[in-house]
């Protein structure tokens, strides 16, 4: 960083957050500017810890599954799937068919409804104020298919250790569908309004730059990752939960920047679409919970195990002592690890362009700070 | 209480094996305890420790390892298909890199520890790294003391930094060479490690949140 410029302008710190509206939460970012340069950035994080890490260590396994949904709230779907599949690897017990395709179906759905917050948010962001009332339109279809089905809208809880505690609703099935249908269509709204809108692609073009390499050395993942090229998808790389039977792509883009990331995106719905319907046409009947004890108490051990989180690799690494409380329960987020990533992409950039690009990396601050 | 509470059968290295195939009689050592209970310490004797029933893990990159770091390498293991490898601490950087540049192992997923308060080295610290080319997962994992400063992988893997922030920020394991060692998500003069097994769960650092929240308690 020079002392001095050629105008011998000196160094501004300037506070972003934790109460900015386009943080997404409370995140707090100093920046340190030249003019409108960016010279350099530093994340303050923690202002929603909870310490959910230390909690799960005082709760039996199922009490502790609610919590989850509290990490990372707009997919709390996610992050219930992974809970539970890693305790289910611990346990050595698989879900039913039936439960893994509802699972797969309501998962989906949360990865819209995710993506949908991601899309609308972040153009307001930018400044195109109308998507914002779209996206939480076709949200709004989505959450009350999560009330329908389990009670709740956002922290839903909805599945169990083992599989699932509630039978799908009459005609989950059909409103699935016609989901699927209302929403083929307005996923191209959205892009006849933004993709090609000469104020959208000068704001977004080129800014942000992640490539391949870099995004591997920060252990990015999710469409940040996918959008600088490497087309790496866990649903694809070590299917879990069915996601092996179901015929789907892996969008990708090559330039791994802002626009990229919203491309890629925008595809993953239209994927996630496909995934749901054939998950909804081919629902086998049968049980919806598997063997699992009253009492679950694994095997001392310990399981790693990750998913394809809306916002990349969700992970659960679970320690075991064979009682009924588990001895150290770690989330890996995907939000807290791409968000070191921040300011390799915004050094020597605009200031404006730092609003784009944490709107980019779709980051949810209760899952960063836990 | 007198399980030494031991994951991946650590301590006394090659018997692990041994003690792994003995480890799913469990029914047979409780059946054995439960005929005396008036007696605390009797029964706890007989009853083997529990350890991770792990059997070791056969492949080139397990064969390799061994050869390559000889003795530093304590365990090459496998759990639930799940691959990892027990080194000393002085190893863990070495294997990390050795595994980048010459396993492919290019994406380090996490860093984080785990205490175990009665065992001498009491913290596990556990890298879990990715091979995009072999779509392969393993941990590698290391024993530590109380007070060891193990070193950095920020050489290896960028990604390491906050990750290592968080461990220490959690479990005060200081990581020599870190560019930037300070607490990420506690405030930074916050007293105690939370995830430290003695660190109760209504533990507070009552002084902080009496100076800088204004309230008595946050309880």
């Amino acid at each position: 960083m020079p002392d001095s410029t050629f105008l011998d302008s000196t160094e501004l710190v300037l506070n972003m957050g934790p109460q900015h509206p386009s943080t997404h939460g409370v995140l707090r970012v100093i920046l340190k500017l030249d003019g409108e340069k960016v010279l350099g950035t530093e994340c303050v994080i923690g202002y929603l810890h909870r310490g959910v890490e230390k909690i799960a260590e005082n709760r039996t396994y199922a009490q502790f599954n609610p919590y989850v949904d509290r990490m990372d709230y707009v997919a709390a779907v996610s992050n219930g799937l992974g809970y539970c599949l890693a305790i289910e690897k611990l346990l050595n017990v698989e879900a039913p068919p039936r439960a893994q395709a509802v699972r797969v179906i309501l998962t989906e759905l949360n990865r819209i409804a995710s993506h949908l917050l991601w899309l609308g948010t972040h153009a307001l962001d930018i400044g195109a104020i109308t998507p914002v009332f779209y996206c939480l339109r076709e949200r709004e279809e989505a959450l009350k298919i999560f009330e329908k089905y389990c009670g709740a809208r956002l922290t839903t809880h909805a599945f169990r250790i083992g599989g699932l505690l509630y039978e799908t609703y009459d005609g989950f099935e059909q409103e699935v569908r016609t989901f699927c249908d209302m929403f083929l269509p307005k996923v191209d709204e959205y892009e006849e309004l933004l993709t090609n809108n000469r104020i959208w692609v000068g704001r977004l073009k080129n800014v942000g730059i992640l490539n391949a390499d870099e995004c591997k050395e920060y252990g990015v993942t999710g469409p940040v990752l996918r959008a600088s090229g490497v087309k790496w998808d866990l649903r694809k790389a070590q299917p879990y939960s069915g996601y092996e039977k179901y015929d789907f792509e892996i969008p990708t883009r090559r330039n791994g920047d802002t626009y990229d990331r919203y491309m890629v995106r925008m595809e993953e719905m239209r994927q996630a679409v496909r995934i749901m319907r054939q998950a909804v046409d081919g629902l086998p009947e049968g049980a919806i919970m598997g063997k699992v004890g009253k009492v679950i108490k694994p095997a001392m051990g310990e399981a790693y195990v990750s998913i394809e989180a809306p916002k990349g690799e969700l992970g659960y690494y679970v320690v075991s002592d064979n009682s009924t409380q588990p001895y150290r329960v770690r989330v890996r987020p995907p939000s807290f690890v791409n968000l070191q990533a921040l300011d390799r992409m915004v050094r020597g950039g605009l200031v404006a362009d730092v609003v784009a690009v944490i709107g980019t990396l779709d980051i949810v601050l209760g899952e960063i700070d836990r | 209480m007198a399980d030494e509470q031991k994951p991946g059968g650590s301590e006394a290295p090659p018997p692990g094996k041994g003690e792994a195939a003995e480890q799913p009689k469990k029914p047979a050592a409780d059946a054995a305890a439960k005929p005396a209970p008036p007696k605390p310490a009797a029964p706890a004797a007989p009853k083997p420790p529990p350890v991770m029933a792990a059997t070791p893990w056969e492949s080139d990159l397990a064969r390799e390892l061994k050869e390559r770091f000889g003795d530093l390498v304590r365990e090459t293991s496998t759990y639930l298909g799940q691959n990892f490898v027990v080194v000393k601490p002085e190893a863990a950087i070495p294997v990390l890199e050795y595994l980048k540049l010459d396993g492919d192992f290019d994406y380090l997923v996490d860093v984080t520890a785990v205490d175990w308060p009665k065992r001498a080295e009491r913290f596990d610290l556990v890298y879990i790294v990715y091979s995009f080319s072999r779509n392969e997962r393993m941990r590698v994992k290391t024993f530590i003391a109380d007070g060891f400063r193990p070193e950095t992988a920020v050489g290896v893997h960028l990604t390491a930094n906050w990750l290592e922030r968080e461990v220490f920020d959690m479990f005060g394991i200081e990581f020599a060479g870190h560019p930037d060692m300070r607490r990420i998500l506690l405030p930074e003069e916050w007293q105690g490690y939370p995830l430290r097994k003695d660190y109760s769960i209504i533990q507070q650092d009552q002084a902080w949140v009496q100076a800088n929240l204004n309230i008595e308690s946050g309880q």
